[in-house]
């Protein structure tokens, strides 16, 4: 199985959204993002995966395999469907140590900075943050 | 007081410098008005004017610049008096804001005269912060709380109320206006049953002081509650309206200076209403300049105003109502200009986003107000609220932006 590198598939994202240059085609790329993700199995829609935001909610598990996490996510708002469906698109699938050391500008770069400073109203802070939180625990646990 | 001036809304807007901001390349359009409303110049220039000119602590000390600051902030109580009809000056305490003045009541008022087995009674549709304090009390004194429910169209049921009001029931505290529904509520009736069964009142006007007129003594509600913020005034002061006679029996809040009357180390005796409320040093500048916000409503004139935004808010509910699949909750025969809605299945928060790409400022959530979600079965919705310097052709471009966003999460 070939990977790429964070900041190959953060090019990617942003390469693809510099192709809309008005919000409408920006965030109906959004949100067929999130249509096509992948929903998250019932039974993992469980309290324990749950990262809760004020408004919406946010399902996370991860999976660790031949030194990578895998992560899989899903969100009840459509829009931060497609979010999560960027960082699962990024981080999923890396190492530990680079799962730990992305800085994640991309959300910066393509102009959707505003859905994480809304700390509290849709857990994609708390997200990334999970996401590095199991990059730690993988981390000590294998190495 | 006959009101002869005509009501010119974009005369109004005028006076609010925030309304011509542009937001994501759009002109802005403020609905969220609920949750707070913007502020007329008069109010922006006068803590400008007070922070440069006169600037200092009240009620201590002797020089020029504290007796200005010291009167300005004790005309606000006067006007607040007359705002809300209050019978005495001294009835008159301020707070940080609603949250604080209902606090106040739960931690003075109740904690003295709750006891075990005792009720509380809330209802459905209330703010977590008129549910929150009250949840503190009986948790603490083994006492219970009681519910009114509300029916399909977000309307207290009133004979089920009447049931539950018994000699038990000490306190009564229900919302004036529900922040998500706009339902008024009949408070004067309300407080009438509970004065019957021996209980006292707190009426929560959050949501209610910026559309309605206010007659506490006519209402005859024993405390009632709110927040400058909401009426066109600055942040962070609330009002405790509290009959005279109650308040002078309750035990003091927050301890501190400004409160006392003397203190020795055997003994604290305590300052009169309403100072032995007010420990410490206040909001001074924003307590003095609120009292601009109520100037500039009663010139505006309360009855054009509500004439106004009645209109408006029949005008949009009719609008909102041709979308497909749009649903409105809260459908009280009473109400203010608050549209809480839903859009077929999709999230609340998805509209919220898409609305604010097109310069359109909406509240999406709960609204802290999760039973009323629950009631509902829902677990949020998006709300549009309307104050006095909303438009119809803001309506308009609203339900444009609605429709494109409803087309754009199909």
């Amino acid at each position: 199985m070939q990977f790429t590198s964070i900041s190959e598939r953060e090019k990617e994202i942003v390469d693809n959204f510099s192709l809309f240059d008005d919000w409408e085609g920006k965030y109906e790329y959004l949100i067929d993002l999130g249509k096509k993700l992948e929903p998250l199995d019932d039974k993992y829609r469980k309290e324990e995966n749950i990262i809760k935001g004020c408004q919406s909610t946010v399902w996370l598990v991860a999976d660790y395999r031949d030194g990578r996490i895998f992560f899989k996510a899903d969100s009840d708002a459509i829009i931060v469907r497609g979010l999560v469906s960027m960082l699962i698109e990024v981080l999923s699938g890396q190492t530990p140590e680079d799962v730990l050391s992305a800085k994640m500008e991309f959300i910066k770069e393509i102009g959707m900075m505003q859905h994480l400073a809304q700390t509290r109203s849709n857990g994609l802070v708390s997200m990334i943050k999970q996401m590095k939180n199991y990059a730690i625990a993988f981390h000590s646990i294998h190495s | 007081m006959e009101v002869t001036k005509e009501f010119d809304v974009h005369e109004i807007r005028q006076r609010f410098p925030v309304l011509t901001r542009i937001v994501n390349k759009k002109p802005l359009i403020y609905f969220d008005n609920a949750a707070t409303a913007q502020k007329p110049d008069v109010v922006i220039d006068a803590l400008d004017y007070y922070y440069k000119k006169y600037n200092a602590n009240i009620h201590r000390g002797i020089h020029a610049l504290a007796e200005e600051a010291t009167s300005a902030y004790e005309a606000t109580r006067t006007a607040v008096h007359k705002f809300l009809n209050s019978k005495f000056r001294e009835e008159i305490i301020f707070t940080s804001g609603t949250t604080e003045s209902i606090n106040l009541v739960a931690y003075t008022w109740a904690r003295k005269n709750i006891k075990k087995g005792d009720e509380i009674i809330v209802s459905t549709m209330e703010h977590h912060s008129n549910i929150v304090p009250w949840q503190l009390v009986c948790e603490e004194k083994g006492a219970r709380l009681k519910v009114i429910p509300v029916n399909d169209r977000g309307e207290l049921d009133m004979e089920a109320y009447k049931s539950l009001l018994s000699e038990k029931t000490k306190i009564v505290s229900v919302a004036h206006v529900s922040n998500v529904l706009g339902t008024i509520n009949p408070v004067k009736e309300i407080v009438k049953y509970a004065h019957e069964a021996g209980a006292i009142t707190l009426i929560d006007g959050a949501q209610s002081t910026v559309h309605l007129n206010i007659d506490v003594q006519d209402i005859d509600c024993d405390f009632f509650a709110f927040s400058a913020h909401k009426v066109y005034g600055p942040g962070g002061v609330g009002v405790l309206y509290g009959k005279k006679k109650i308040l002078e029996e309750m035990p003091v809040f927050k301890g501190g200076g400004e409160m006392i009357s003397e203190v020795t180390f055997e003994k604290t005796t305590y300052n009169e209403l309403p100072y032995k409320f007010e420990a410490g040093t206040p909001n001074v500048g924003d307590v003095i300049v609120f009292k601009r916000s109520l100037e500039f409503l009663e010139k505006t004139g309360r009855k054009n105003i509500h004439k106004y935004e009645q209109e408006l808010l029949k005008y949009a509910t009719g609008a909102f109502k041709e979308i497909e699949g749009l649903r409105i909750i809260g459908t009280a025969k009473n109400k203010t200009g608050v549209i809480s809605f839903l859009l077929d299945k999709i999230h609340p928060q998805d509209i919220g986003v898409l609305l604010d790409q097109q310069g359109i400022a909406v509240r999406t959530g709960h609204h802290c107000a999760q039973p009323l979600m629950d009631r509902f079965g829902i677990k949020g919705t998006a709300r549009a609220s309307f104050a006095m310097y909303n438009t119809r052709e803001e309506v308009d471009r609203f339900v444009v932006a609605l429709r494109k966003a409803k087309k754009m999460l199909q």
